[in-house]
């Protein structure tokens, strides 16, 4: 069973992805690529829908959809990929988008998901093997930070704030 | 100078404590080498050719007497004795033990200090004319601004894993003594028709292995809008940098591939679309961090010439060692770090709490670093000028050769950096060897010499009027030679005159080039001004006129 770190609380996803055994009215997780393939079928899913995207993927061309998506999973492939730290903010920040904001793959370990957080991820979906109360604590390992960010993580000072 | 506030230091306290975390986890085990890499690199610690190297950030070359005291402490402590100062200002220590580095990064916490950003693929150290707040040039400080932007770079959310290191550097004279055209972003201090301040803004400078001049994509950014335009450059960046080639990862390769006039469109829409939710810079906090940059309490004095009726040797450095000041009465004083049998930019943990001691006595206990790896002590009365000479000679730190050609940069090369293919140390050995008459030196004149050992550019060779770029021919080392760079005021990058010479050709090589210069120079004309005025040809020729060896 896949665990997440949501909220700072460690749970089990509720959600499926697109390969797994999917009930019907299941909250199925889609990759982008699939849903541009096969829109029909999958706006027509019974239960929540949410989307996958990779690094390369515009979220800006995601805009009129969001509001009928319920996740969107941004792909971590390692940690030193950097692009879906402003595909985070972007989507949170320039498209409004509400959902649940996830971060998946390789990419997502302890020493990331305060940065990540910060970006307005979530949920963390940590990478196999990945300690997740140590990611959890590490969720608090700074309670001060220089530039404006997402509300998910608790800090006490912050010395730039946005307008 | 800058003084932590309480953020500040609750920030860095909690960096060490996640860095100790994070070497006690590699070191059992449980992060791997190449997972640790990317975590120890933004904290400043390389594994290098013998042993770790500590690249410890000394934002914009200022320091504290007490910093620079801490330092030598450090380097006695944990280390060999001594340190490297770097063409970024920074100080880099070449043995420090991995497992003791979280308890050197715990003593640089205790006074202000860090290693945060010195490496990795993120916004690097701001660096800044050492002549800051003292030149007669300046259009204003750029030391606050540099502080802004270390504060909002560092750990910044969305950028700390860029496709590749970004160096910011920002100068406030128009004579460039921060090589602002060789960096991923340079800002030039502007004032506008109405008299504010604000930048000039350019992008896509660099050296390493394709060397580029940055070019203009703001005449003027108003200071508010600093933070929230350079976030629009970096997010573009972020995510229209390649990632696929490290070798073309940097901005300066995406911006010519768009062509500065894309690149600066896409950035302008970034910046329109994006600013409400970048970070803000108020007005206050623009003086609280000013507040930290007032003048010093100078006092009333008159300017006079205290080299009169002393000795030569005093005259020589008088002349070559010091630089006029803002304020009557006060030079600034060059710490040279080029003693000939000395290695480039290295220092003792004696001679930095010998200087440390100078700089409370003298200098309002501050230190510069400089780009060109030495120290300046900025503000010395005049009158004091005899007995701070007597001191620095004491400690072999008055070598009166600032601005000539044994006042070279070389990066620490083979001997230490595990990418060099070529020794930097032992060449610039042979050259303080073969130019060690001083007379001779002076006749010279202004000739920057920068030596880097490998393509990777740390000892910027493009930029020197005589560039020195190591290579590995067959696993033996080799240099060539380059011509007609430079980096203040104005910009151009050298060019090879030839096939590369063997390690003991190089300062012959050297000689025959300056000798020519010497038949064909006008009167007065400096060194690169005759090689832009007759081209590189009569070099070319004469430089490998004995030397049939040359491949």
């Amino acid at each position: 069973m896949r665990r997440i770190l949501r909220r700072r609380e460690i749970v089990a996803d509720d959600w499926i992805q697109l390969g797994e055994e999917a009930a019907e009215g299941a909250a199925l997780i889609v990759p982008l690529a699939e849903l541009r393939k096969d829109p029909g079928r999958w706006w027509q899913w019974s239960g929540r829908l949410g989307v996958r995207i990779t690094p390369v993927d515009r979220v800006e061309e995601l805009a009129q959809e969001l509001p009928r998506l319920d996740l969107v999973a941004v792909e971590f492939p390692s940690p030193s990929e950097g692009r879906g730290y402003s595909q985070g903010r972007l989507l949170r920040e320039r498209l409004g988008f509400r959902g649940e904001l996830r971060a998946v793959g390789a990419g997502v370990r302890q020493d990331q998901v305060f940065l990540l957080a910060r970006c307005g991820f979530d949920a963390l979906e940590l990478a196999a093997g990945e300690d997740a109360q140590a990611a959890r604590r590490a969720l608090e390992r700074y309670d001060v930070a220089y530039q404006p960010g997402s509300a998910e993580v608790g800090l006490r000072a912050q010395r730039f704030s946005a307008q | 100078m800058y003084r932590y506030d309480e953020l500040d230091q609750a920030f860095v306290d909690q960096r060490v404590a996640e860095f100790r975390d994070q070497t006690r986890r590699h070191l059992a085990g449980q992060l791997s080498e190449d997972e640790f890499r990317p975590l120890r690199l933004r904290n400043g610690l390389y594994i290098q050719r013998h042993a770790p190297m500590l690249r410890i950030a000394i934002p914009y070359g200022l320091l504290a007497a007490r910093q620079l005291a801490k330092l030598a402490d450090i380097a006695r402590r944990y280390d060999r004795g001594f340190g490297h100062f770097t063409t970024r200002q920074n100080l880099q220590l070449n043995w420090p033990k991995l497992a003791d580095v979280p308890d050197i990064l715990a003593e640089l916490a205790g006074v202000q200090m860090h290693a945060i950003q010195t490496s990795g693929n993120c916004v690097r150290n701001v660096t800044a004319d050492h002549l800051a707040g003292i030149a007669r040039d300046e259009i204003d400080d750029p030391r606050p601004y540099c502080e802004i932007i270390r504060q909002w770079a560092t750990l910044h959310p969305e950028f700390t894993y860029l496709p590749r290191k970004f160096k910011i550097a920002v100068t406030g004279s128009p004579e460039d003594r921060a090589a602002s055209e060789v960096h991923d972003i340079g800002l030039q201090l502007a004032r506008d028709a109405r008299g504010d301040i604000g930048f000039t803004v350019l992008v896509g400078g660099g050296l390493g292995r394709s060397p580029m001049i940055g070019q203009v994509i703001r005449e003027f950014l108003p200071l508010p809008d600093l933070l929230s335009y350079l976030e629009a450059i970096l997010r573009v960046y972020n995510r229209h940098g390649r990632r696929d080639n490290l070798n073309k990862a940097r901005i300066k390769v995406l911006v010519k591939s768009l062509g500065v006039e894309r690149f600066r469109e896409q950035v302008e829409e970034e910046w329109r679309l994006g600013r409400a939710h970048a970070a803000r810079l108020p007005a206050s906090e623009v003086e609280r961090v000013r507040s930290f940059f007032r003048p010093q309490a100078y006092e009333t004095l008159e300017d006079f010439d205290a080299s009169a009726g002393r000795e030569p040797a005093f005259q020589a450095w008088y002349r070559y060692n010091t630089r006029a000041h803002r304020v009557s009465g006060y030079r600034a004083v060059f710490v040279s770090l080029k003693a000939h049998g000395q290695n480039p930019g290295d220092m003792s943990c004696e001679q930095m709490e010998a200087v440390a001691a100078l700089a409370e006595r003298v200098s309002f206990g501050l230190i510069r670093t400089t780009h060109n790896q030495n120290l300046l002590l900025a503000d010395v009365r005049q009158s004091e000028l005899y007995e701070v000479w007597r001191e620095l000679q004491r400690h072999q730190l008055a070598m009166p050769n600032i601005g000539t050609l044994t006042d070279m940069i070389a990066c620490p090369g083979l001997d230490f950096c595990s990418l060099a293919n070529a020794g930097t140390l032992a060449v610039a050995k042979q050259i303080q060897e073969r130019f060690d008459d001083l007379d001779y030196l002076y006749d010279l004149g202004d000739i920057e010499i920068k030596m880097s050992g490998c393509m990777n550019a740390c000892g910027h060779h493009h930029v020197g009027h005589i560039g020195i770029l190591g290579v590995d021919k067959h696993g033996e080392e080799w240099y060539q030679i380059s011509l007609g760079g430079s980096a203040n005021g104005f910009t151009a990058l050298g060019e090879v005159i030839g096939p590369s010479v063997p390690k003991s050709e190089v300062a012959p090589t050297i000689e025959r080039i300056v000798e020519l210069y010497r038949t064909l120079r006008a009167e007065g004309e400096r060194f690169i001004d005759t090689v832009r005025r007759v081209g590189l040809a009569p070099f070319r020729e004469s430089a490998y006129a004995t030397h049939s060896a040359a491949a």
